[in-house]
């Protein structure tokens, strides 16, 4: 096994840890502003150990560039649904969780 | 058991899950969501059996067919939807009439 | 067992799971949120089935665009089922005919399918190498391509007829309502706008000229356009009114009418419907393909919005009926 497949197969184990810890929190956490929160940051960690580890694979420099452009537009439009989100929920008058 | 063999399985249960949920189903959106549902199950039939030995690739006649269906459906809904709403306007149902006396007048 | 095969296996639980989850869920909104995931999970199953063309239309066209009508729609409907008179209580054997018609006609269907599965795969090559063979006088170097607007090309010419066809239909049952209030336009979807905007434009460019030699094509990228077309919508940008007219009706049309052309010049050159001159093939698609894209964008983004423009067109649109259109 060549080294490159050795780190492609780490950063996609780490990727699928991200990945775990987003869902469970999704599924988890007590309110709509905590589940929003673990589902962006961890997914957006995720899907980028992921794109990296494509990137690692991939033979010319046209597709590490297309992955990373995929990976800066799910990012933005991400963080901008998750914004949406919480914004339209605190207009409906959804309190944060206290504990 | 092949691949075709599975994906058409699986799209005759689509159709069949979808069938089931359109003749059940009151709300009109549902309905809508159902025929949906059973096109895509249509669609995966028609792909898989396009599948042939170990290409791993589909004949591009029935892949050419679904794209034009996939559009055609996308159609259907446009045009479900917008009635639902006009019958909901005229009459304030989201449902069509279940029997003779709640029948429109 | 191959590891692909299980991948296959869990991909297709999950559609079927997704599937009976969103149309037994009680609570319509998650329905539709639901169907969305469905589409994106359905476009990896065509791409197991060796389709892109097929998974690049289902994800903007059968999850991205269906998914925006069904939301617009639900804003618009509410989830209640509202109805008129009486309803009476099914008798138990009106319950039991959905079960034994879905019951008798499943398997029968299924039975006849792999009676002609198994027939079929030994006895017919299917119609790859011929397809393949052609591929040379057709003006383009996609398989799928090919057939879309060169060996069936009738089908994509009706196609174009019943796409303007339901935006017809959809203009005659209603005016159009605004999306959304105008007031409530977040400066942070704004600013994603101008940053996806041009990106998206550039995005289909690209999909539509890779359609020549790769998946992609008049129809994804007519989408992707159309979602731009959309997003503008979403953040305030309303047609000039001068340009709700003749304008627009023209763009609606432009893509279905020159196919029609071109199918009568054809005819009337080669006595066959759509039989390009082997030297024309290419720059004809070319042709086709642009006129279909910028029809397509504007189409579905008009079967979005639902509704002709407003009739007065002096008057301004009343705002204030404008529909909930996220709800969570």
């Amino acid at each position: 096994m060549a080294l490159t497949d050795l780190i492609t197969a780490f950063l996609l184990l780490g990727s699928l840890g991200f990945f775990l810890a987003g869902t469970l929190g999704l599924l988890r956490f007590p309110d709509l502003y905590c589940r929003l929160h673990a589902l962006t940051k961890a997914d957006n960690l995720g899907l980028g150990l992921v794109v990296l580890a494509l990137m690692i694979q991939s033979d010319s420099w046209q597709v590490v560039i297309r992955l990373l452009l995929i990976w800066l537009l799910v990012l933005v439009a991400g963080a901008t649904v998750a914004h949406l989100i919480a914004r339209k929920a605190q207009q409906d008058g959804h309190q944060p969780w206290r504990r | 058991m092949s691949p075709a063999l599975l994906y058409t399985g699986s799209g005759i249960i689509l159709f069949s899950i979808g069938l089931h949920a359109l003749l059940v189903h009151r709300h009109l959106l549902r309905k809508i969501l159902a025929a949906n549902i059973m096109g895509s199950g249509v669609f995966m039939v028609f792909i898989a059996m396009g599948v042939h030995g170990d290409s791993g690739v589909a004949d591009p006649v029935p892949q050419a067919m679904v794209l034009t269906g996939i559009v055609v459906s996308l159609c259907f809904t446009a045009v479900a939807i917008v009635l639902a709403v006009r019958l909901n306007k005229l009459t304030g149902c989201t449902t069509l009439a279940v029997d003779e006396e709640s029948s429109i007048d | 067992m191959e590891l692909a095969l299980i991948f296959d296996l869990i991909l297709l639980i999950t559609l079927i799971a997704l599937a009976w989850l969103l149309l037994a869920s009680s609570d319509i909104f998650r329905a539709v949120v639901l169907f969305i995931a469905f589409g994106l999970l359905l476009a990896l199953a065509w791409v197991r089935l060796g389709a892109p063309d097929v998974a690049l239309a289902e994800a903007a066209i059968g999850a991205g665009i269906t998914g925006a009508l069904l939301l617009v729609g639900l804003g618009r409907l509410g989830s209640a089922e509202h109805y008129r008179g009486t309803r009476t209580r099914l008798t138990f054997l009106q319950r039991l005919s959905a079960p034994v018609l879905i019951g008798v006609m499943i398997p029968s269907i299924s039975l006849i399918l792999l009676l002609e599965l198994s027939l079929h795969a030994s006895a017919t090559p299917g119609q790859q190498g011929l397809v393949n063979v052609l591929l040379d006088v057709s003006g383009t170097n996609h398989g799928v391509t090919a057939v879309l607007m060169n060996f069936r090309a009738w089908d994509t010419l009706l196609e174009k007829g019943v796409l303007l066809l339901a935006l017809i239909s959809i203009w005659s049952l209603d005016q159009a309502r605004p999306l959304f209030r105008q007031n409530d336009i977040s400066p942070q979807l704004t600013g994603l706008a101008r940053l996806l905007l041009p990106i998206m434009i550039i995005v289909a460019g690209f999909v539509l000229w890779q359609g020549d030699h790769a998946p992609g094509g008049a129809f994804q990228s007519g989408a992707i356009l159309s979602a731009g077309i959309l997003l503008a919508i979403l953040v305030g940008y309303t047609l000039p009114t001068r340009r709700q007219g003749l304008s627009l009706r023209l763009l609606l049309a432009v893509g279905f009418s020159v196919f029609l052309l071109v199918a009568a010049a054809t005819l009337l050159s080669s006595d066959y419907l759509l039989k390009y001159p082997d030297s024309l093939a290419g720059s004809l698609i070319l042709l086709l393909e642009l006129v279909a894209t910028a029809s397509i964008a504007a189409l579905l983004a008009a079967a979005v919005v639902g509704g002709h423009p407003p009739d007065d067109l002096s008057k301004p649109v009343d705002r204030s009926s404008a529909v909930n259109g996220g709800q969570t």
